[in-house]
C-alpha cells in the first residue's frame, strides 16, 4: 500500500512526531521510496521458515528475582529536565 | 609520534621512550590544531585525559600496566561516559551527561586506557556519510570536500587524520567497516554478543555490536582484547570464553579455505574496486590460502530486510526519548501529547524522524506480517546461507563497500542511494558474524577497503589474516597528506 499524506500523519500521531502539513507529501514520497526498496521482500520464498530474532537462537537468561541494582533515584531525577520531590515534572494530565 | 600503530606506541611506553602525558599532549595538540577543519570530535576531554595519563605514567612506573595502559584513544559518542556528555549525534542528547558509563568504557579504562574525547557520528547511528550529525558533518581527511562514510564516521577520520592512535565504534549495518574502508583504517565488527552492549545507546538492538578501530589489525586485537567479554547486564551478551586474539596473530594460515561469494562481485560493481580486492585475496593465496567460489543467494535481499528491522527496532527503542526523563524538552508545552511531540520533533533530525516513521508504519496493525515478520523470516534464510559457506570455508572475502568516499551532499535527497553504501556489510549483522575491513589500495588517491567475514567467535582468526596480510603489504601505513608535518 502507498502511503499518503494521511497515513504519515496517522503514524506520526502513532510515533508522537509533530510533522508539517506542508512536508507530509515530500515525507510520503521518501518513506514510498523506502517502501518501494523493502518490498523486494515479498519475492523471498518464506514458507516454513520461522523468523528469527537472535543469530545464534539465544533465549533471553533468568535470573532469580532478587534486587540487584542500587537506588539511582537522585542521579536520575539529575539528568530530568524537569523534577521536583524525586518525581518527574509533566504537564497537569487530570483536571 | 602519532604516525605510529597502538602497538608500537605501548612499546615505546614500556621502554621509557616517552611517557603517557607526552603522548596525550602531543595528540591533545593536533586535535587543537586539525580538527576544527575536520570536525571529528564533538566533545574533547583534555583535562581527564591528561589525569589519566599521569595515573597511566604511576602506574607504568609502578610496574603495573594493564592491556591500554597510558594509550590514547577515543570513544565514539555513542557510548556512555561518566561526568562527560554523551550526544549520540543528536539535539535530543546535547546536554545529556550520563549517570554511568558504558561497559565498554569501563574495560577500557581499567586496563589503563586515556579517553582523548568522543567521536563524531551520525544521529542515533543512522546514516552513511556523518552528514545527519547534529554538530555538522565530518569530512575525509583524505579530501575534505568528500564525507568519511558513516556512522563511526569520526573515529574512522579521526583515526585516518593521526588524531588519535585508536578508537571505538558500533556497528548496526556497517557503521564500523564502511568507515574504516573509506578512511584507510582498519576495523572490527565483533560477533554479536562478544561485546557488551550496556550503556551504548541502542539504535537496533538485535544487530548492534561495538568493536575496535585502528591503523591495524594487531592494534584491534590488542583493544578487543579489552573491550571483549561476558556481561550480566546486557542479556543479549554471550557467556563465551574471550579468545587470545593476540595469540591467534602468530598462527600459520597456509592452511586456510577462502570463499568468494559472487555476489560480492557482481556485474555492476565499479571495475577498480573488484581489482583491489581481488588483488589482496591473491596477496594471501600466495601465502598458501586456498581460494574457492561460494554464493549466498539470499544475501540480496539483506538491504530491504534491514531497512524493516533497524526501524522497527529504532521505533522501539527511541520512544523512550519523550521529553520526560532526560533529553531535550519543548519549551512551554500546552499538555503531554503537546510535551512529547515537540520535544521529539524537535529534538530529532530528519533521517532519525524517517526511520521512527517506517518503523512504526511496519509494526503497526495489518503490516506486522508483510514486513517485520517477513524481514526476520528473510534473516534467517540470510543465516543460513552464511553457514553453508562456512561448512566449505574458514573465511569469506569481498569488497567493504560498493564505492569510495562520496562527495558531501551528493546523496543526501536520496535515503535508498545511501542505504545501498552498505549492500556488501548489511549481511553480516542480519547473520551477526564477525567481520573486519582492512586498506587494500586506492583508486584516484581514494582508499579502498576489503572484508574478511569469519564465522562465530573466530575474530582471532579474521584478524590473523589481515595481520598476515599486512605484514605483506604496506596500504594499511599510508595516511593522508594532513596536517603537514609528519
Amino acid at each position: 500500500m502507498a502511503i499518503d499524506s494521511k497515513v504519515v500523519a496517522q503514524v506520526a500521531h502513532l510515533a508522537r512526531l509533530k510533522v508539517d502539513e506542508a512536508d507530509t507529501t515530500a515525507l510520503s514520497n521518501r518513506l514510498n521510496d523506502i517502501l518501494a526498496m523493502v518490498d523486494q521482500l515479498q519475492q523471498a520464498d518464506v514458507a516454513d521458515v520461522p523468523p528469527m530474532a537472535h543469530p545464534l537462537d539465544v533465549t533471553q537468561p533468568l535470573r532469580d528475582d532478587q534486587i540487584s541494582e542500587p537506588n539511582v533515584r537522585d542521579k536520575a531525577m539529575d539528568i530530568a529536565p524537569a523534577a521536583e520531590d524525586g518525581c518527574f515534572l509533566v504537564p497537569r494530565v487530570i483536571e | 609520534m602519532h604516525d605510529k600503530t597502538l602497538t608500537e606506541l605501548k612499546a615505546g611506553l614500556t621502554a621509557g621512550d616517552f611517557s603517557s602525558r607526552e603522548l596525550t599532549e602531543h595528540f591533545l595538540a593536533r586535535i587543537q590544531q586539525y580538527d576544527g577543519e575536520l570536525n571529528s570530535f564533538i566533545t574533547v576531554t583534555a583535562d581527564q585525559a591528561l589525569a589519566q595519563a599521569d595515573a597511566a605514567d604511576q602506574a607504568i612506573a609502578a610496574g603495573n600496566q594493564g592491556l591500554l595502559t597510558g594509550l590514547p584513544i577515543a570513544h565514539k559518542d555513542i557510548f556512555c561516559t561518566e561526568g562527560v556528555r554523551t550526544s549520540c549525534g543528536s539535539k535530543m542528547l546535547d546536554t545529556f551527561i550520563a549517570p554511568y558509563p558504558a561497559t565498554v568504557v569501563e574495560k577500557m579504562a581499567a586496563e589503563g586506557a586515556v579517553m582523548l574525547g568522543k567521536t563524531n557520528m551520525d544521529e542515533f547511528a543512522m546514516g552513511s556519510s556523518n552528514e545527519t550529525s547534529y554538530y555538522g558533518p565530518e569530512k575525509n581527511p583524505g579530501d575534505l570536500e568528500r564525507v568519511p562514510g558513516g556512522t563511526s564516521g569520526g573515529a574512522a577520520a579521526c583515526l585516518g587524520a593521526r588524531l588519535a592512535p585508536g578508537a571505538t565504534g558500533t556497528d548496526t549495518g556497517g557503521s564500523i567497516r564502511q568507515p574504516a574502508a573509506l578512511n584507510n583504517i582498519t576495523g572490527l565488527k565483533p560477533t554479536y554478543g562478544r561485546v557488551s552492549r550496556w550503556g551504548m545507546i541502542a539504535f537496533a538492538s538485535s544487530l548492534d555490536q561495538a568493536g575496535p578501530m585502528g591503523q591495524s589489525a594487531e592494534d584491534c586485537a590488542l583493544m578487543l582484547q579489552a573491550m571483549a567479554g561476558h556481561d550480566h547486564r546486557d542479556s543479549t551478551s554471550l557467556n563465551e570464553t574471550v579468545g587470545d586474539y593476540l595469540g591467534a596473530l602468530k598462527e600459520d594460515i597456509s592452511s586456510l579455505t577462502i570463499g568468494i561469494p559472487e555476489e560480492f562481485f557482481p556485474d555492476t560493481l565499479d571495475g577498480a574496486i573488484a581489482d583491489n580486492s581481488r588483488d589482496a585475496i591473491r596477496e594471501l593465496e600466495k601465502r598458501g590460502a586456498k581460494v574457492v567460489s561460494v554464493s549466498l543467494p539470499s544475501i540480496k535481499l539483506s538491504v530491504p530486510a534491514y531497512y524493516v528491522i533497524a526501524p522497527a527496532e529504532a521505533s522501539s527503542n527511541l520512544s523512550r526519548f519523550d521529553g520526560v526523563r532526560f533529553g531535550h524538552r519543548c519549551g512551554d508545552p500546552q499538555d503531554l501529547e503537546d510535551l512529547y511531540k515537540r520535544s521529539r520533533s524537535e529534538g530529532f533530525g530528519d533521517e532519525v524522524k524517517r526511520r521512527i516513521l517506517v518503523g512504526t508504519y511496519a509494526l503497526s496493525a495489518g503490516y506486522y506480517d508483510a514486513y517485520y515478520r517477513r524481514a526476520q523470516q528473510v534473516r534467517r534464510l540470510i543465516r543460513d546461507d552464511f553457514a553453508r559457506a562456512f561448512e566449505k570455508v574458514d573465511v569469506l572475502m569481498g569488497p567493504t563497500a560498493p564505492e569510495t568516499a562520496f562527495k558531501l551532499g551528493a546523496k543526501k535527497d536520496d535515503p535508498v542511494s545511501m542505504y545501498m553504501a552498505d549492500v556488501f556489510t548489511i549481511g553480516v549483522n542480519l547473520a551477526g558474524l564477525p567481520a573486519l575491513s582492512m586498506p587494500t589500495g586506492f583508486i584516484n588517491g581514494l582508499p579502498t577497503g576489503t572484508q574478511i567475514i569469519g564465522n562465530y567467535f573466530r575474530e582471532g582468526q579474521i584478524l590473523n589474516v589481515a595481520h598476515k596480510y599486512q605484514q605483506a603489504t604496506d596500504w594499511h601505513k599510508q595516511a593522508p597528506v594532513f596536517g603537514g608535518d609528519q
